[in-house]
């Protein structure tokens, strides 16, 4: 089964700071131990919200609200893509995740499965969903 | 966190940290039997501790002290001696003399040669092919005797022992626990490739039980050659391996029909194969590419996975490519089966005359006496040329040939189309 690791963006990430060193290295060593486990995936960072937009949706109406976006916990700033035998390795992979916070003080990731479309009943909209690549 | 939870948690660090800890503790003891001892020695104290003290922060770690701490006991006290066979003895007392020192050195950066060992260890050409399955998926794997059991549709019993047989066997071998060098490496690696390949396959598609696909055993191997890859990043196989894995792997979805029934290849709905694991088959394959250019065997095979894997419909398939690819496979490692899926290929690419012309080669093959594919093979090349009363026979043989269920009802069914449809 697959799990994604949310990491919440904070200040620092919405701010464009670059993690620093010992980060890079600690979420290296990480995603290095996951690599030699042979449960990663994929991962990657997003950029700050400032260079992304939201669509906001009021019936048929859409408007565009360009980023940033106040609310930083709410928002991501990356993600890891692990395949585990069960839901408790997940979670013991994910206790392991360094402290993704810049500043080294509050951080918060976030871990969900992902589905397989087979959770879902059959539908002809499950279907088209197959055939556009996103299964 | 409730004890049923600190035991489930138990089980997912025995899952990440097991092959670590025991590879670590062969080196020290020279045994893969006494390690396996010690680790499970440190699994029931973790079992008895954690309930009340909690997880610790890095249980891998607290294993290998643990289970260290037993070795160091169990080595001054000279009762690894009893435990360990008597051929080892002498071996053992020389390391003796300095048991902490060797503690030491063996637990330093050595991690991951330790696991590449445990993994030579447990694929060692000593073992009987199952033997060697069974000790790869309980030593490196981190899967009970019973899940293997399960795995394999054999009785717990029966592993159990292939376990303890291949452990004997292993200690009487005086196996060295090392990674092999020179002209060794490549055959040793071979047997390592194989056995996951096997897992994998055993996975992909059963060869007996009522399910075509066991898709945690396809997964478990997937692990252990992603682990490999990490291990030996500079064997151009072992990234062929991978890649022809995940490339098979992202079908999975596709290839079983709602009630368990199997789906080939040209059949699958291509919207439901999964576009991340071709991905990083791909990239594997890039990887795979040998310093000098070429490909090996897996690297061919999973080359030919990729041009299915490129095709976004049936049609689109590169078949002429796929001729080739097959025919540098029957250079470097010829086989009937690699035979008869060139004869597909040729089928697809020329026509079911050319196919058939090759598959006629092989039906007098003794490699492929009792090998349903080849009447099932035939069987779609006649249907397609029209001859249908003999097409109709070689379904009903290949589907008498195969011990799988639902391949036997998909083989059966097409008898009866070629029995009614086309008259």
């Amino acid at each position: 089964m697959r799990f994604m690791i949310v990491v919440k963006a904070t200040k620092e990430s919405e701010a464009g700071v670059l993690p620093h060193e010992k980060m890079l290295t600690d979420m290296a060593k990480y995603h290095e131990e996951l690599q030699k486990a042979g449960v990663l995936l994929d991962a990657s960072g997003l950029q700050a919200s400032a260079k992304g937009w939201r669509i906001k949706y009021s019936g048929q109406k859409r408007t565009v609200v360009d980023g940033p976006f106040a609310e930083a916990k709410e928002l991501i700033a990356g993600y890891t893509m692990i395949q585990v035998k069960s839901k408790d390795e997940a979670m013991e992979w994910a206790r392991r995740f360094p402290n993704p916070a810049l500043d080294g003080t509050e951080g918060e990731i976030e871990v969900r499965q992902l589905f397989e479309l087979d959770d879902f009943g059959p539908s002809e909209a499950v279907e088209r969903f197959r055939k556009i690549d996103v299964g | 966190m409730t004890t049923p939870d600190v035991h489930r948690a138990i089980d997912a660090v025995w899952r990440i940290e097991s092959a670590k800890v025991i590879a670590g503790l062969t080196r020290i003891t020279g045994d893969v039997g006494t390690a396996e001892d010690l680790a499970q020695d440190a699994l029931v104290a973790a079992l008895e501790r954690w309930p009340e003290s909690g997880v610790p922060d890095n249980p891998g770690a607290w294993l290998m002290a643990t289970a260290k701490n037993r070795a160091i006991d169990v080595l001054r006290r000279g009762k690894l001696l009893e435990r360990k066979h008597e051929e080892l003895g002498h071996e053992l007392e020389a390391r003796q003399e300095s048991p902490e020192r060797e503690l030491a050195a063996a637990l330093d950066d050595h991690v991951g040669d330790d696991l590449l060992s445990l993994m030579f260890t447990a694929c060692h050409p000593v073992l009987a092919t199952e033997a060697r399955t069974a000790l790869t998926l309980r030593l490196l794997g981190g899967l009970t005797t019973d899940e293997i059991a399960r795995a394999f549709l054999v009785p717990k019993a029966t592993i159990a022992q292939r376990i303890v047989r291949a452990k004997r066997t292993l200690a009487a071998a005086r196996v060295p626990f090392e990674v092999p060098r020179g002209a060794e490496l490549a055959a040793r690696l071979a047997s390592v490739l194989e056995v996951i390949y096997l897992v994998f396959n055993e996975g992909y598609s059963a060869t007996a039980g009522d399910d075509w696909m066991r898709p945690a055993l396809c997964e478990d191997a997937l692990r252990l050659g992603r682990i490999l890859a990490d291990l030996v990043p500079q064997e151009p196989e072992v990234h062929g391996l991978v890649a022809l894995m995940e490339l098979q792997a992202s079908r999975s979805g596709a290839r079983v029909g709602p009630s368990g029934e199997p789906i080939l290849l040209l059949d699958q709905d291509r919207g439901r194969w999964d576009h991340l694991l071709i991905r990083r088959g791909l990239a594997a394959l890039q990887r795979a590419e040998a310093p000098g250019g070429g490909y090996g065997p897996y690297a061919l095979q999973a080359a030919i996975a990729a041009c299915h894997a490129s095709a976004r419909t049936p049609e689109e398939t590169d078949w002429t490519r796929i001729v080739a690819l097959y025919d540098a496979l029957a250079q470097l490692q010829p086989s009937p089966v690699v035979e008869l899926n060139r004869a597909v290929a040729l089928g697809m690419a020329f026509g079911p005359a050319a196919g058939l012309e090759v598959v006629d080669t092989l039906t007098s093959e003794p490699a492929l006496e009792g090998y349903h594919l080849l009447p099932a093979v035939r069987g779609d090349l006649l249907d397609k040329l029209g001859r249908f009363a003999e097409a109709r026979a070689e379904f009903e043989r290949a589907a008498s040939l195969t011990r799988n269920a639902r391949e036997r009802t998909l083989l059966l069914e097409r008898a009866a189309r070629a029995r009614v449809d086309r008259r």
